[in-house]
């Protein structure tokens, strides 16, 4: 079985976010990068279906040669081999564009990926590669078992869940609790620095959206402390302020 | 662009961090409280390879030098330095002693059981009577034919009881003559071989340190570590790379009580304003930051002379007084800046309080750093 994992490079969830270039930019400055924690879960289902039916896992990246730390992080984690698109991840339609092409270069059985990244949140690339392929994407995934060709998936709906199968290859986009985060060990540290990592250059550059400006949630308000004695003004509060009852 | 080295090193110590943040943080409390000591935790940390870190391939470890096992112990030790004690003891005392001394024979037997885990290492050098002075050790190890006979006791010993495998120094010739003391390999359920007290500490209590006692313990003369005479001299080269594990975990804690030290200092609002802009506070902060520091180079020049496979005597008993100084000194100031807060349970810094004064008596006190450093100098 050939999986590719898709992952992102994204700042570590406690990272402090502020703007540049006229609020247009993140400031890069002093943030360290993570894989992004969906794609986490993906590769780690990824290595563990590997183990189960053997076959390959490769992971690809779109993005500026800062990531390849993360990408090693996944190499060490149990991927074969490793790919990065050698480009600024600009919107969803770009890297899903990115992806495809690789897609098509070589016929992957599963293509899997976080259901959505933790920077801009768009949880649309698998949407869109699944329709640039030609083949299903099914999002969010929580469980995912192979039998030969087939896929038997759980899927989070909204209030309930959705037991689905479908026929290989697949486009799908991974949460909790599809896998286990791994560590990685020493032993896979080390291999990692000779696993294949393979920079290619970008196959379009279509962009279709431009960022006008970012703008920060406003800041949270202090604690209000009530006494328990006075739960009518808590209530009160509630009605009147918080506008909650 | 960072070298591969770095790179590397980054990884590692990352992967620690998360280790470190989803399997030991969430317990720090209840551990220090109940006095318990994880011995899943160091399994699972066996299987990460992080109890083999000095421990070639070949032998099932990781096969990696001082540099990265410095930003190992740190990484722990920066969440709880009890579980870093335990790993530096595990790595650098036991393992290491078979490691650098044991024979082919000895090496396959015991370390890949102990760099995966599967054995926790303790090992004994001080007893009730000998701290600093172990020359006078009253151990004694008496030939009888292919055997050698235990008698005595070792305390403040990690992992003194739930040791799977305890490298032991005892005297096999007269006391105050040179050469009188051996290392053996002593396993767990050999007869006349038992666990005495578990102590209860002031600090570090989530590692077991605990009495080992010998009576009338048959040992094969196979379990002989090196040539008889040579367990002392073998014992102070042990101790110079455990140096720079001491000084390894002292920075870990430093690192870990200054973090919420200047964490809380942003945080906390006196005055109409966070107590960090204070310069009384801004200054405590400024010092330690740079102490730190220089810890931390003293600690990696350690690693970095014993990975280039030169004396580290000296570096690595400056890197152990000046880190574990600064460990005290940084969890000393702490709960200073934490006030009346950092003197509860409820928050993180007491701990860090109580178990860096281990640093500066562990592995040989401040004191003796001092005598050996002096000596270095006046050779």
């Amino acid at each position: 079985m050939k999986i590719l994992v898709c992952v992102t490079s994204v700042p570590d969830t406690t990272t402090k976010i502020s703007f540049t270039d006229n609020n247009t930019k993140l400031n890069r400055a002093g943030v360290q990068y993570i894989t992004g924690p969906y794609d986490d879960y993906a590769l780690s289902r990824a290595v563990e279906l590997k183990e189960q039916h053997g076959g390959t896992v490769t992971v690809l990246n779109v993005g500026e040669a800062d990531t390849e730390p993360v990408i090693r992080k996944c190499l060490a984690i149990g991927a074969d081999d490793a790919i990065r698109v050698n480009a600024d991840p600009t919107d969803a339609f770009f890297v899903a564009e990115q992806i495809a092409a690789i897609a098509r270069e070589n016929a992957y059985d599963l293509i899997l990926m976080g259901r959505e990244s933790i920077d801009y949140n768009g949880g649309q690339v698998h949407g869109i590669v699944g329709e640039m392929l030609g083949l299903p994407s099914i999002s969010p995934v929580m469980k995912l078992d192979i039998e030969g060709s087939k896929a038997r998936i759980t899927r989070e709906i909204e209030g309930g869940k959705d037991e689905l199968e479908a026929t290989l290859p697949l486009v799908l986009g991974c949460q909790e609790p599809i896998a286990e985060w791994k560590i990685p060990n020493m032993r896979g540290i080390m291999s990692a620095r000779t696993k294949p990592l393979k920079v290619v250059e970008p196959a379009g550059n279509d962009t279709l959206t431009k960022v006008a400006g970012y703008e920060l949630p406003p800041p949270r308000g202090a604690v209000r402390m009530i006494p328990a004695e006075e739960a009518e003004t808590l209530i009160s509060l509630l009605r009147t302020e918080a506008k909650v009852l | 662009m960072i070298s591969e080295i770095e790179e590397n090193q980054d990884l590692i110590v990352r992967t620690v961090r998360d280790f470190a943040t989803r399997h030991i943080e969430p317990f720090v409390r209840e551990w220090d409280e109940k006095q318990y000591f994880p011995l899943e935790v160091m399994q699972q940390l066996g299987q990460l390879g992080l109890l083999g870190v000095l421990v070639p391939e070949a032998y099932g470890g990781a096969g990696l030098g001082y540099r990265e096992y410095v930003g190992v112990i740190a990484e722990i030790s920066r969440v709880d330095g009890s579980i870093g004690l335990s790993v530096a003891a595990h790595n650098s005392l036991c393992t290491n002693h078979i490691l650098l001394f044991g024979n082919e024979d000895q090496k396959q037997r015991f370390l890949p059981q102990l760099a995966s885990g599967e054995f926790i290492g303790a090992w004994g050098l001080t007893e009730p009577n000998t701290g600093s002075d172990a020359g006078n050790m009253r151990t004694t190890a008496t030939r009888d034919g292919t055997h050698w006979i235990l008698n005595g006791s070792k305390n403040f010993i990690t992992h003194g009881k739930s040791g799977h495998v305890a490298v032991v120094i005892a005297r096999t010739a007269d006391p105050n003559t040179s050469h009188n003391a051996t290392a053996f390999i002593v396993e767990r359920g050999t007869p006349g071989f038992s666990a005495g007290k578990k102590e209860d500490k002031l600090g570090m209590r989530a590692s077991e340190t605990a009495e080992m006692i010998f009576q009338d313990c048959r040992i094969p003369d196979a379990n002989r570590l090196g040539e008889v005479g040579d367990g002392f001299i073998q014992s102070l080269k042990v101790l110079d790379g455990g140096r720079i594990s001491i000084a390894a975990l002292s920075l870990g804690i430093a690192q870990g009580a200054f973090g919420h030290a200047l964490r809380y200092a942003q945080e906390r609002q006196q005055f109409g304003q966070a107590i960090a802009r204070f310069q009384a506070i801004g200054f405590k902060l400024a010092d330690l930051a740079t102490e730190i520091e220089a810890a931390r180079l003293l600690t990696y020049q350690a690693a970095d002379l014993k990975d280039a496979g030169k004396a580290v005597t000296r570096e690595a008993a400056m890197a152990k007084l000046f880190a574990s100084e600064v460990a005290v000194k940084a969890a000393n100031e702490a709960v200073q800046i934490f006030g009346g807060y950092g003197f509860t349970k409820d928050f993180p810094v007491e701990k860090y309080y109580r178990d860096a004064k281990l640093c500066t008596i562990g592995e040989g006190t401040s004191e003796i750093q001092r005598l050996v450093i002096s000596r270095q100098l006046l050779k």
